[in-house]
């Protein structure tokens, strides 16, 4: 896995070696154009430890479709994985992704979410969240952040798990428990980024476990209709027990230039999130 | 024309983005002394820089990859991990 050609203190590279603790053998990666593309090294080699097919954003997870077949038609055993980043999943490929789970295909997409093409410099991207600098919203996002694993839930899915990169055994729990469910298995893993986000590359795992602390990203799995909140998320089913936003605003530089107003409006987004979590979670008891 | 240009496939190999430890520009030094072997700094190295010494348990670092971004000291529970300046 040495020599990445990644920028230091990459989190979707943290993401890619917990990926390989999680899976271990018998995976084919697919990855979608982004920054994991130009990670791997010069081809015809690559730094992953697994073969990888790279496509064009919007066909990953087609191409992965196509190989879990022909892996039955063969009789083998493998496990085609998508890695793909938030732009080739919330904006570019999100039709083809929609159209593979919908045929329930045999296969495991893994979103590593670094809320803004990062590749190209930092553009704004569906899942950038409000208020945040990127190269194109440089007063800000004035939208919220699309909520992909809401919608993946609302796909009937067989399983749908968020995580983040400041809790490996979390993660590598949930990559586990996806391997051996067989269906399309959707897995988002939020990546803070540190050029993108502009905060020191040695604080990428404290950011990503402050993400988590502040309720910004819940941690959950959805499992066959049932919702289960990890025990790293708990504290946010209570208002009271939250850590303030703020704590998780103030280490980054693409929000410095966010008012009062915005924050109101993020807290007031991320009060909602947890509102239609709760609901989902009280209805199935 | 080679064969990957035709099929986009690549092939799992050691260091094919070369061998990065020329970017670093802080050095990170591993107080033995210190070091309780918990592996939070194996776990959380986004270059697979951080060894596993098998014979006590504890950690150093490949300094042929190691890109010097100090995640491993941030996340150090004892500070075991210092970082110095290169040069």
């Amino acid at each position: 896995m040495s020599g990445t050609s990644a920028c230091p203190g990459c989190p979707e590279n943290m993401a890619m070696r917990m990926l390989g603790m999680g899976l271990g053998k018998d995976i084919a990666l697919i990855v979608v154009a982004g920054c994991s593309s130009v990670i791997q090294g010069l081809a015809p080699k690559n730094s992953y430890n697994y073969p990888v097919v790279n496509i064009a954003f919007a066909a990953g997870p087609a191409t992965a479709s196509g190989m879990a077949r022909a892996y039955k038609a063969r009789n083998r055993n493998v496990v085609p994985v998508v890695w793909a980043g938030d732009g080739g999943t919330a904006d570019i490929g999100f039709a083809s992704l929609s159209g593979a789970a919908e045929r329930n295909e045999d296969i495991i997409y893994v979103v590593v979410d670094n809320e803004a093409y990062m590749n190209t410099g930092g553009h704004k991207s569906g899942s950038t969240p409000l208020g945040a600098y990127t190269l194109t919203t440089p007063e800000g996002k004035k939208q919220n952040k699309k909520n992909l694993p809401f919608i993946m839930i609302e796909h009937n899915i067989p399983y749908v798990a968020t995580a983040s990169v400041g809790y490996p055994h979390d993660y590598i729990e949930k990559l586990r428990k996806a391997k051996q469910i067989s269906g399309f298995r959707y897995i988002h893993v939020l990546t803070p980024d540190p050029y993108g986000w502009m905060f020191d590359p040695s604080r990428t795992a404290e950011v990503a476990k402050l993400a988590v602390q502040t309720c910004y990203w819940p941690l959950f799995e959805y499992e066959n209709g049932k919702l289960k909140i990890s025990d790293e998320s708990l504290h946010c089913l209570d208002k009271r027990t939250r850590r303030p936003l703020r704590d998780f605003l103030s280490v980054q530089g693409r929000f410095k230039r966010i008012t009062e107003e915005e924050v109101k409006m993020l807290e007031n987004y991320i009060d909602s999130l947890w509102e239609k979590l709760m609901k989902l979670y009280e209805n199935q008891s | 024309m080679l064969k990957y240009q035709y099929y986009p496939i690549t092939v799992p190999d050691r260091g094919a983005g070369g061998k990065t430890g020329n970017w670093r520009v802080v050095r990170p030094l591993v107080n033995k002394s210190k070091c309780i072997g918990c592996k939070a700094c194996f776990m959380f190295c986004p270059e697979d820089t951080i060894k596993i010494d098998e014979s006590d348990g504890k950690v150093y670092v490949d300094y042929d990859y190691c890109k010097g971004c100090g995640v491993c000291s941030n996340v150090c529970p004892v500070k075991a991990i210092e970082m110095v300046s290169e040069a």
